[in-house]
Order: C-alpha cells, then structure tokens, then sequence
C-alpha cells in the first residue's frame, strides 16, 4: 500500500480544460472520495492517477515514485469499473485470476490467492459460474475479487456503485467500508452520490468544473464548506443562501442583515462593503415568534421522523429541518432564528468562504 | 396469453397478424429463389429442353451441362470413332453421343481457383485492415476523425467502373494487369472501407473498459487488442467478412477489363462458354451453381454470427 501525491494535475481536450491545478494527497491506508457532479473532472482525475489518461501537466506521486508519465500496468494499481469490465468469454475464476495470469505467477500460487479472495467477498460458491449469469451486486464483488487478488498498491474505483439498484447499493455500501477496514488499501473512489461519500470516505475531495473546491474530512465539508459550490452541493436539502451586502472586521460577531443584527461565529478577516451570502443549514433554522426573519409557511414534506418545512421570506424560500410532530398551515405566518455558532459566510463574487470561527473549532475534527 | 382472451397484448402481435406476416415472408422467399431454381434446374436439362419455349419445368435430367463446363471437345468423322475404344466414363459418352469426343479439361477448374485465391484473400486482407483501423478509429482522438471516416466512406460513392480506366492504366505500368495479386489488392481497397465502418460500429459496442481493465491489469494495448477486443468483436467481424466476400466473389466489371488468361476469375468466364452453335446454356447454368456453393457454405457456416450481424446496433446488452 502506499501514499498517493496529485500536484498541480491538469488536463486539457483539445479547447476543454477537463481538470484544473488539481491537488490533494490520500494518506497511506486512507479512502478518500472524489465527488462532484458529471463533467466535473473527477473521473478524468482518476484515470489520470490510474494512468488510462496522460495529464497535460502536473505530477502524480505513487509511494514516493513519480509514475505521471507510466504505463497502466507498470503502475501497480487496481481499477474498478462502474460497469464491472467482467470479461463475458471467461468464468469467475477465470476473471478473478486475470490480473495474476498477466503477471505470470504459477497456477497453484494463482488458485489459492483467487481461491482466498473469493473468501474475503463471500463468492467462494460462484467460482465456477459464467459472470453473465450473475446478478449486479455478484458482478461488483467479483470485480472486486479482480481487484485484491493481486494485492495492489492503491485501488480506484469509478462509481463502482452506480449500475446497482438502490437496495444493493445500500449493501455494497458497507460491504466496501467493512473491506477497506480490513484490507487497509489506500482507495480512490469516485462517485457523485454525496450520501455514498459520507458513508465511506475518510476524506472527501469535492470537483466543480475541474477544480478542486475543497478536500476535508466528511464532517467537515458538511459543516464548514469552503465554498457556495459545496455548501449547495452537499446535504439534502441544500443549506439554504440569504444574499446581503455589508462589510466585516476582524472580530465582528454579528452582520448586519436587513434591520436586524444577525449573532454569527466571530469574523477572522476584514471586508469591505461587498456581497455576501449568509448560509444555514435547514437543521439550524427554528421557530420562534420574535425569529429575525419572518415568512410564510409555502408547504412541507413529511419525512417520518422530520420535516422539511418551506417558507417564503424577503431572501427567497427557505428550507427548515423540524420536528414531524409540529403541524404547519400553508400560509401561516412564522418567524425564523438561525443557529449562530454553525453559520457560514460566503463572498458571492468568488464563492470563498469567509474565514470564521466556524472554521477553528477542530479543523480536523 | 390466448387467442380467444378479450384483452389483447400490446407487445405481442395477433395469430392473424403473426400468419399474414407468415405468408409474406414466404411469398416473397419465393419469388426470390425463382431465378435460382431456374438456374439450378436448366443445369440439368439437355441443351435443346433450355432453350425450348414455353420453358419445361418436367424434363429428362441430364449431366451435360456439368459434363461441359469442365471439358472441352471436338467434333470428330465416323472413321475417327471407329479407331477408339470404349467410351471412358459418363461425359465421354455424352460426348460421343453427339459425335464429339473430350479433348481435355475446360479452363473452368483454373478460373474457380483464382476465384477462391482472389475472394478470400481480398477479404482476409480487409477484414484485417478494417479491424485494426476501425479500433484506431473507436478508440483514440484522431485528428480530423470524421473527416477521415468520411473520406473512407466517399470511395464507395462513385460507381468503381468509373476509376475503370485509370486503374487498367495505373496496373499496366506497374506490372499488376491480370495477376492474382494486382485483383486481391483492387477488392481490398473497395472492400475496406466497408469494413472500416461496419466494425467500428462493432467496436462503438465492445465497453472500452475490457481492455483498460486488461491494461491496468498489466497487457499492453496490443495484448488487450488480441485477447480482450477480438474474442468479442467475433460476430461483427464474421459478417463484415461474409459482406466482404459476396462483393469480392461476384464482382464482374474490374474482373472483365483487367483480367485474361492469367488471373482470370469465374464470373467473366463463365457466361462466355461457348457450345456448338452458339451459347451452351446448361454449362453455363452448371457453372453458375457450382460457383454458388462456396458462398452458400460460408454463408451457413456463419449465419449464427451474420444473424446479429445484421440487426447489429439495435439491442444493447
């Protein structure tokens, strides 16, 4: 296993600038997701580090070595295909004992490691099978067994997930989390399913038009977003924007949001007068009388244990997460609070998030 | 589902329907199999019951077609027979009815083989050429890809007769008029650019993630190309091969104008045998029956593959 080093990557199609300074490191053993809506460059970043693509510059670091320029198969990674890349003219065994045929290790060395991946995924009882009569879940599990049988030093996988339907994506989903804690491989994964990414991920990277926007932990990219870009992209419903012009000193504790002072976390950069965004989360928005944002309760969607109750106010709909059990009336006229301790700050121009004391309470956290 | 149930199925079609359809389909088999019936019956018939009118469709057979097509003879005096042992075998003996002995075997053995030389290399070569340039053309960003793909298009856009002259010129100066060689590479060149596009299409269809699965895995490109893309792309290359093939095999134009006595293949020859008195039409339909077989075998050998070949593009797996 090794440590993966993404400098500065960038790639171009012709007039298309696919990926843009891309740069991020996966630690040794850690899973990280590249996550971002299609066209975003994720995919195109995983076949660079894969080696199926040439970046047009930048560095790719594998365990120390500089492979930019390597061919795929003198790279020593595994790579795992959305649509399984399971060979139809050869029977699981077969499939599975693939990569090791190619390196040209013995046939009984190969039986017992394809044998012992079989058992790590629990498909020992398919080996014989032809892959077409499999279903999808026993495809990725065998494309899976392709993957570790030869004890690679990273994994990349391309929304492996994607082609299953949702009950057995829910499987796989701790299937690949329980194998990662087990195996310890260093994983790339890409996906564009943020729930997919939260659940498995150590680290996240999100993509947006080939660039990096911000790559943390999955707390953190749900809690202190470095960007508009993440902050709408992650968590369902989004967090919700109230665009304000104002200005900030180093320290201000409160905004200024139409008449009435707004509590947020204390400001770590001055501003002058610009536009600004305030984001919440709909978890952080309450009810209350004297709330500093009044509106009108536009509809909600009932969610078992939550709601999510839309509310029509001077800044637009606002999205909040309540309690299933409040009952609201279309029409009724409420106030709205906001959480101080979680709110963020965005610059509208660049989308930046702006420095706060959100952001020291465990960066790492 | 049945007949006689009320609600009828959307997808599946009616018995009446599925009878008609039926009916068409073997009304109009047979009227495409009369020229070849007619063909395969005037072989057998005696040269005078061809060309009798109106046709005969019950007649003695006869072997003299296929007697003539592979022998040439001679007329010969009364006083000639009498110096001649029995006759030697069943043609002899048709001959010799007709106060004709066998002078010797007919061109026609020599002409079916440059046939077989000239059609299934021309179609090994482009089956060949047109795999390896239409996974070029599948796979990697070419410059000017559909421009390209174009240009190889726009050679079947003119009439081939058309580049007649120009070619039986081009061929006289470099050596290639009426050899095997200079008639391969000529259906080559017509050929390929069916093949280019017919197995792209093929290859559009084979996931690319096969072989940068192999890649990975530790082939090279041209390993993955070998054992992960051609394994697949079988049924495709097998019907462009029988596409490619039935042009070769019957192409007449190039065949009259640049071939003679050497590389001279089966369609021009055989309309040309002549008999006594003008044409020998059973020969002539004996050695159009003859000539099919090759075709009809290749065709049903491969007919599982050609069978998806055909509605290629329309099921995706």
């Amino acid at each position: 296993m090794a440590q993966i080093r993404v400098e500065a990557l960038n790639k171009s199609f012709g007039e298309f600038h696919a990926v843009k300074d891309a740069s991020f490191t996966v630690d040794d053993g850690q899973f990280l997701c590249l996550l971002g809506p299609s066209g975003c460059g994720k995919t195109t970043t995983l076949r660079m580090i894969a080696g199926l693509e040439l970046p047009t510059s930048g560095t790719i670091r594998l365990g120390g070595d500089d492979v930019t320029m390597n061919r795929a198969s003198a790279r020593d990674i595994a790579f795992v295909f959305q649509l399984f890349a399971l060979y139809p003219h050869m029977n699981v065994r077969r499939n599975i004992g693939f990569p090791l045929k190619c390196e040209g290790i013995g046939a009984a060395e190969c039986d017992r490691r394809v044998v012992e991946a079989a058992r790590i995924l629990r498909i020992s009882h398919l080996l014989d099978r032809s892959v077409s009569t499999l279903t999808g879940g026993d495809r990725q599990r065998v494309a899976l067994g392709r993957a570790i049988v030869r004890k690679p030093k990273c994994f990349l996988m391309d929304e492996p997930l994607g082609a299953l339907d949702t009950e057995m994506r829910e499987a796989m989903i701790h299937e690949l989390r329980a194998l990662h804690e087990r195996l310890g491989a260093t994983t790339v994964y890409v996906t564009h399913d943020q729930l997919e990414a939260m659940a498995m991920a150590d680290m996240i990277a999100v993509m947006n038009n080939g660039v990096v926007e911000q790559v943390a932990s999955p707390r953190d990219i749900y809690d202190r977003p470095a960007s508009l870009f993440v902050a709408d992209f992650i968590g369902s419903p989004p967090m919700n924007f109230l665009p304000f012009r104002g200005s900030l000193e180093a320290g201000a504790q409160t905004i200024r949001l139409g008449e009435r002072e707004v509590a947020v976390p204390a400001a770590r950069e001055a501003l002058a007068e610009s536009d600004l965004v305030l984001g919440v989360r709909p978890e952080h928005v309450r009810f209350t009388d004297r709330g500093m944002v009044r509106g009108e309760v536009y509809g909600s969607e009932y969610l078992g244990t939550t709601q999510i109750v839309t509310v029509t106010t001077r800044y637009g709909a606002l999205k909040a997460r309540s309690p299933a059990s409040i009952s609201f009336r279309t029409g009724e006229s409420v106030g709205l609070d906001f959480r101080p301790d979680t709110l963020s700050i965005f610059d509208k121009g660049s989308g930046r998030a702006i420095r706060t004391a959100l952001h020291e309470g465990g960066a790492h956290g | 589902m049945s007949a006689s149930n009320a609600a009828h199925s959307v997808v599946e079609p009616s018995t009446s329907a599925r009878r008609f359809a039926g009916l068409l389909v073997i009304l109009y088999a047979i009227i495409t199999m009369v020229p070849l019936v007619w063909i395969v019956l005037t072989s057998f018939k005696s040269p005078d019951d061809a060309i009798s009118y109106p046709p005969k469709v019950l007649f003695k057979p006869s072997l003299e077609g296929y007697c003539n097509v592979f022998t040439t003879r001679s007329r010969q005096t009364p006083e000639f027979f009498q110096t001649l042992g029995p006759p030697q075998g069943l043609c002899d003996n048709i001959a010799r009815s007709r106060n004709m002995v066998v002078a010797g075997p007919s061109n026609y053995v020599p002409r079916f083989i440059n046939s077989l030389i000239i059609a299934f290399g021309s179609t090994a070569l482009a089956v060949a050429l047109g795999t390896l340039a239409a996974y070029g053309f599948s796979r990697f960003r070419v410059p000017l890809k559909d421009d390209l793909l174009f240009f190889i298009l726009s050679t079947r856009m003119m009439p081939p007769i058309a580049l007649a002259i120009p070619i039986y010129l081009m061929y006289r100066t470099v050596g290639l008029s009426d050899t095997r060689l200079g008639m391969i590479l000529l259906y080559t060149s017509v050929n390929v650019s069916l093949a280019v596009w017919l197995l792209k299409g093929f290859i559009d269809e084979i996931p690319r993630e096969y072989e940068e699965a192999a890649m990975i895995d530790g082939y090279t490109r041209f390993q993955a190309f070998v054992k992960v893309v051609l394994p697949q792309a079988t049924t495709g290359i097998a019907a462009t091969a029988i596409f490619c093939l039935i042009f070769a095999w019957n192409e007449y134009a190039f065949a009259v104008l640049l071939t003679s006595g050497n590389a001279q293949t089966a369609p021009p020859f055989i309309p040309i045998i002549i008999g006594e008195g003008g044409q020998d039409w059973p020969a002539v339909a004996a050695g159009t029956t003859i000539f099919l077989v090759p075709i009809v075998v290749f065709t049903v050998l491969l007919r599982k593959h050609l069978l998806r070949g055909i509605t290629f593009g329309a099921v995706r797996k």
